[in-house]
């Protein structure tokens, strides 16, 4: 499933144009990056939760030649799946 | 940020749909993503990431406190796998001056 095809289902779900479905897709997109940009914690009930974990520099090592390397501190975003989610997933 | 802050900031940008019709789209976004999961599919989302499923086995596991063996039954877990682009962002916004340069970090 791409993009599109979540524009398909809106599109025939409510009454709007295509292009309409499209533009509010790709604003959805837009405005839950903008908001991880600024480190911000993104709640969607039922789905799950996109959190921006800090991680602290550390000691790492290239797997190929054995060199040590210092990996830098980072913001990394996560997907906390919802429990809604992960039932869904496994039908009982 | 939640669900209804998100249908606040799309309601600003379309000021001529109504709330209720913003709500059931944002409501299908997600819905449509967690029934292609269901199905067992994956969710490529360009420039944003992608969701999948994968299968974990059963196994057998101890109860720390009795000690009892209990067997855990095999089952689907969702991830998710950040973008490239969307992995840059994060970073480099939290860092300011550090550089987009983004390592693989994925288990």
């Amino acid at each position: 499933m791409t993009k599109a095809d979540i524009v398909e289902r809106i599109y025939e779900k409510v009454g709007f144009s295509k292009k309409e479905a499209t533009d509010v897709v790709e604003s959805i997109f837009e405005i839950i990056k903008g908001r991880l940009e600024q480190s911000e914690k993104v709640k969607i009930s039922g789905f799950g939760n996109f959190v921006i974990n800090a991680k602290r520099p550390r000691k790492g090592r290239n797997p190929q030649t054995g060199e040590e390397i210092t990996i830098s501190g980072r913001r990394v975003l996560s997907f906390k799946p919802s429990p809604v989610l992960k039932k869904a997933i496994n039908p009982a | 940020m939640n669900k209804g802050d998100l249908i606040v900031e799309l309601a600003k940008l379309y000021p001529n749909f109504n709330k209720h019709d913003i709500g059931v789209m944002v409501d299908t976004f997600f819905d449509s993503i967690v029934e292609a999961l269901a199905r067992g599919e994956r969710v490529e989302l360009r420039g944003f990431g992608t969701f999948g499923v994968k299968e974990r086995q059963g196994r057998t596991a101890r109860n720390p406190r009795s000690g009892q063996i209990v067997t855990v039954p095999a089952k689907r877990v969702p991830f998710f796998r950040v973008a490239k682009e969307l992995r840059a962002e994060v970073n480099k916004q939290a860092f300011p001056g550090t550089g987009p340069e983004v390592r693989n970090t994925e288990s």
